[in-house]
């Protein structure tokens, strides 16, 4: 019986020659030798690294953090590498599908992509089709114990499902710059089953200006895993509407465009689900503390729904949110946050462009409930989520370094147990 | 053990508290050396708040830790690489022998040399460069500056450690030299020529960094070998910070090129009076900085023969390049090597004891490994269609130390005539014309995502932040 042939895609670890300057230290670095060199270039073996990411952080040029998602039987050889002067473009058929290292081949469709998918570009429209996994090596790569398993990659780029919109509205204050919508999308009859902390790719419609097809998006979902509407094969998203890049040049973001424009009925092409460490645990009494800022809000509200409907269930852990934004009218879901009762979430806002006042990020917030904190991370049971812009990694990390030691915690101890222990989780982007 | 103890006054991996004599020793030459920062680290800049990379640990998660810091608060201290359970010397007449964990009684005076000599470059770098942060082109070169500035620093510390922890009291008179001698000082200048030249402008700091530094990249893979185990740790670990000093000199001359290639190709020439009107650095400029730079740094290998590199290599103190990859004996005793002579007016090859070579078989690894940066140079020239090269100088232009100081030797490597040195002098090495117009074009530009018209800015911010980040807080 001819039955489909699965397809490995591999997310292949590669070194951009353009911008490697050929200092040997991702060499030096590699634990396994998946790395080498010639008079030409350095480069790095499909059939050895299992995506460990040593390399990432010590390579003072950033050109180790480059990755292409290829079919397993065609990765790149060495001997090709070697030739290179610039790398391959990402082929768009396979963009976001691949899964790193030898390691999470042989689980895949179970728990495959998750090191990839974890640090993708969530709802940023970012113009590269795969962004590097570096800060897995400051987070967590495996998940809490008591997490449920998830599903990955049950859907393609070459075999997408369609999902309806069932809803779209706007959740930032309609007087502010920054338009984030409430997108919900249902799956029917087709199976899609998610955990908290997944995300899903978006296929928008139409092509590039050369004629190729639009590469999928990374969103997360912002609702729990029985659906926005609970017993629905639904889920929710979180998407900014990109008008300009991060160097402030106008620029209409392809696909949070289209998402945001949606209307009721427009059926919508998915692929996913992806993700397999950013996830909730379990077990009753575990704490949650939760630090994000704009739209990385999404997986946190989905977490704290699901926390919110099994409450009569017997969960007893604490929940605690640190959540940022510019200001009051651009924080998503400012309404119904506040509405949740106080002895349920711990909330903590903070807005940087209040007129009239100073500016005030996370890292402020928490400081003002060190004490509190402190209590949390002094917990075994206590999960750190940590999810938004790239730049707000470096100053969690370090206030939470900060609080660890007024508290007396040895921070470096502690911060290396939660990463093997899977609890802190960063996806930053 | 790999964590580093910052709740000690001197941050260390190294068990310091373990050892009080030691402790107080280097608590006292603390403040000298903060003292040294304040007077001579960079101008007028220590109150800035400076987005850089610390090590929180020597392993590869923890040693790029990167935060908003201030230089002077910048946590220096003493890191060292895991030591290795059973290391061997891997060269030499010990070969086979467990590697010293102390100093063995006779090549005690070599190793202090050693160390004291390597250790003095690495203020030199600080002080030959402390008035460029007024000039830097953009808020993001001005943080890979300090980067760099803090990071010769911790260095320093690394070598002064090792003089202070093996050497006794000659260490500890040693470590307070290096903080008394000031580069291209009249009475008491530092060690090494190179280490005394001016680093006048930023197009001077990146030929620095590209070329200088990467002699320290060589000189500390050679003593990352040592048979002295703590020399070949401390080394080994200060070599995933040099990278980024490199980087900077790399990129940041690759930039140089790619502007002045666009504002080439805008109008559509290569007169360098027209290039110069429009604000950015003519080739042949950057062709001159090159042969400078280059020429100046293959003199830091020290003469092309030397009994005492035959001494360092047999003895088992100072390896080769990547000496555990090369598959001879690592003794090399009947062994010969080319080097090149000057014979009746002419560059000829003669073959000498390897041995007696090491200072110039040093000199090639590296020369090979600038060309091929050069050659990725080219690449950004190669790229926007136009057809001039640039190149590393012959290995005998311009030097002052060996077989051919004193010998007058063209760009192409021929022997030339004082007569013809003078007259062709100022298209092969920087004027006081060249170096007054490159000084012209500094001016400091601090706004986040800005950068000086003679440079084009980087692809990538540091540590995959924006190029807009703001790099340098100034309050």
């Amino acid at each position: 019986m001819n039955g489909p042939v699965p397809v490995e895609v591999l997310r292949q670890h590669l070194i951009d020659p353009e911008i490697c300057i050929r200092c040997n230290t991702c060499e030096e670095t590699c634990p396994i030798d998946a790395i080498t060199h010639d008079e030409n270039n350095y480069v790095v073996r499909a059939d050895t690294c299992n995506g460990c990411m040593a390399c990432i952080s010590p390579c003072p040029t950033g050109a180790i953090d480059n990755w292409r998602d290829v079919l397993k039987a065609e990765a790149y050889p060495v001997d090709e590498q070697l030739t290179w002067d610039e790398l391959p473009v990402q082929d768009d058929a396979l963009a976001g599908q691949g899964s790193i290292g030898e390691a999470a081949q042989g689980a895949q469709g179970a728990s495959s992509g998750g090191a990839g998918a974890g640090t993708n570009g969530m709802t940023a429209e970012s113009s590269a089709p795969v962004i590097g996994g570096s800060d897995l090596v400051r987070g967590s790569v495996v998940p809490p114990w008591s997490a449920a398993k998830p599903y990955v990659n049950l859907y393609n780029h070459k075999a997408p499902v369609q999902a309806s919109v069932v809803g779209n509205y706007r959740v930032t204050d309609a007087s502010t710059e920054s338009d984030i919508h409430h997108i919900v999308l249902d799956f029917g009859k087709q199976p899609f089953p998610v955990l908290e902390g997944q995300s899903i790719g978006i296929i928008p419609p139409g092509t590039t200006a050369d004629g190729r097809a639009h590469h999928a998006r990374q969103y997360s979902i912002a609702s729990p895993r029985d659906g926005e509407r609970p017993g629905y094969n639904n889920l929710a998203l979180t998407v900014k509407r990109v008008t300009k890049d991060h160097q402030g040049q106008a620029v209409g973001g392809v696909c949070s465009n289209y998402l945001c424009d949606l209307k009721k009925g427009d059926v919508v092409n998915v692929m996913g689900p992806f993700g397999s460490t950013f996830l909730m645990p379990n077990h009753a009494d575990s704490h949650l503390l939760m630090i994000c800022t704009g739209t990385g809000a999404a997986p946190m509200r989905a977490m704290t729904e699901y926390r919110r409907r099994r409450r009569m269930k017997g969960a007893t852990g604490k929940l605690m949110l640190f959540f940022g934004a510019r200001t009051q009218g651009e924080l998503p879901y400012f309404g119904p946050l506040l509405n949740l009762p106080k002895d349920f979430i711990d909330t903590n806002l903070a807005f940087s462009r209040t007129p009239g006042q100073p500016r005030r990020y996370v890292q402020d917030a928490m400081r003002e409930r060190a004490a509190d904190v402190a209590a949390l991370l002094r917990h075994d049971h206590t999960y750190i989520y940590v999810c938004g812009l790239k730049g707000m990694e470096d100053g969690v990390l370090q206030v939470l370094q900060t609080i660890a030691g007024e508290a007396g915690l040895d921070w470096q101890t502690l911060w290396q147990r939660m990463k093997t222990e899977g609890r802190l989780h960063l996806e930053t982007y | 053990m790999t964590s580093i103890n910052y709740s000690e006054k001197i941050p260390n991996n190294v068990n310091l508290s373990d050892d009080r004599t030691l402790q107080r020793a280097l608590e006292q030459w603390q403040p000298n050396f903060l003292s040294w920062w304040g007077d001579m680290g960079p101008e007028g800049s220590h109150g800035f708040d400076v987005y850089l990379r610390t090590a929180v640990s020597v392993d590869p998660s923890g040693w790029a830790h990167f935060d908003h810091v201030k230089m002077p608060d910048y946590r220096w201290g003493i890191f060292l690489t895991p030591g290795e359970a059973d290391r061997k010397i891997h060269f030499g007449e010990h070969k086979g022998e467990a590697a010293w964990q102390d100093v063995p009684g006779e090549h005690r005076a070599n190793l202090r040399r050693i160390i004291v000599t390597q250790g003095d470059t690495e203020p030199a770098s600080v002080e030959q460069q402390r008035h460029l942060g007024l000039t830097a082109p953009s808020m993001y070169d001005l943080r890979n500056l300090f980067q760099v500035n803090v990071e010769e620093g911790r260095h320093l510390w690394a070598m002064v450690y090792l003089l202070h922890r093996y050497f006794g009291r000659d260490g500890r008179e040693e470590a307070e030299a290096l903080l008394g001698r000031r580069s291209g000082d009249d009475d008491n200048p530092r060690i090494l020529g190179a280490f005394n030249e001016k680093t006048p402008d930023w197009l001077a700091f990146y030929m620095f960094t590209y070329f200088t530094d990467r002699d320290g990249k060589f000189q500390l893979s050679a003593l990352a070998e040592s048979g002295f185990d703590p020399l070949a740790r401390t080394t080994k670990f200060m070599l995933t910070e040099e990278a980024h000093h490199m980087f900077v000199g790399e990129s940041g001359v690759s930039r140089v090129i790619a502007r002045t290639a666009q504002v080439m190709n805008e109008l559509k020439t290569d007169d360098v009076s027209k290039l110069r009107a429009a604000g950015v650095i003519d080739l042949p400029t950057i062709q001159r900085y090159i042969n400078f730079h280059y020429s100046v740094t293959i003199d830091l290998f020290g003469a092309d023969q030397s009994s005492n590199a035959a001494i360092f290599y047999s003895s088992g103190l100072k390896g080769r390049y990547e000496e555990s990859k090369r598959d001879d004996d690592h003794q090399l005793n009947g062994q010969m090597y080319r080097l090149l002579d000057v014979d009746n007016g002419k560059l000829v090859e003669r073959e000498v004891p390897m041995l007696n070579a090491m200072n110039e078989v040093l000199r090639d690894d590296y020369i090979k490994d600038s060309v091929a940066g050069v050659n990725r140079w080219n690449k950004v020239l190669e790229k926007a269609g136009i057809d001039l090269r640039l190149t590393v100088p012959h290995k005998a232009f311009n030097r002052q130390i060996g077989t051919f100081a004193g010998v007058r030797v063209s760009p192409d490597g021929r022997v030339v005539s004082e007569a013809e040195w003078a007259a062709h002098e100022r298209e092969w090495l920087p004027s006081s014309e060249d170096r007054a117009y490159v000084a012209s074009l500094m001016g400091r530009v601090t706004e986040p995502g800005k950068f000086a018209n003679w440079i084009a800015p980087p692809p990538l911010g540091i540590n995959r932040q924006p190029i807009d980040f703001e790099y340098v807080r100034f309050n």
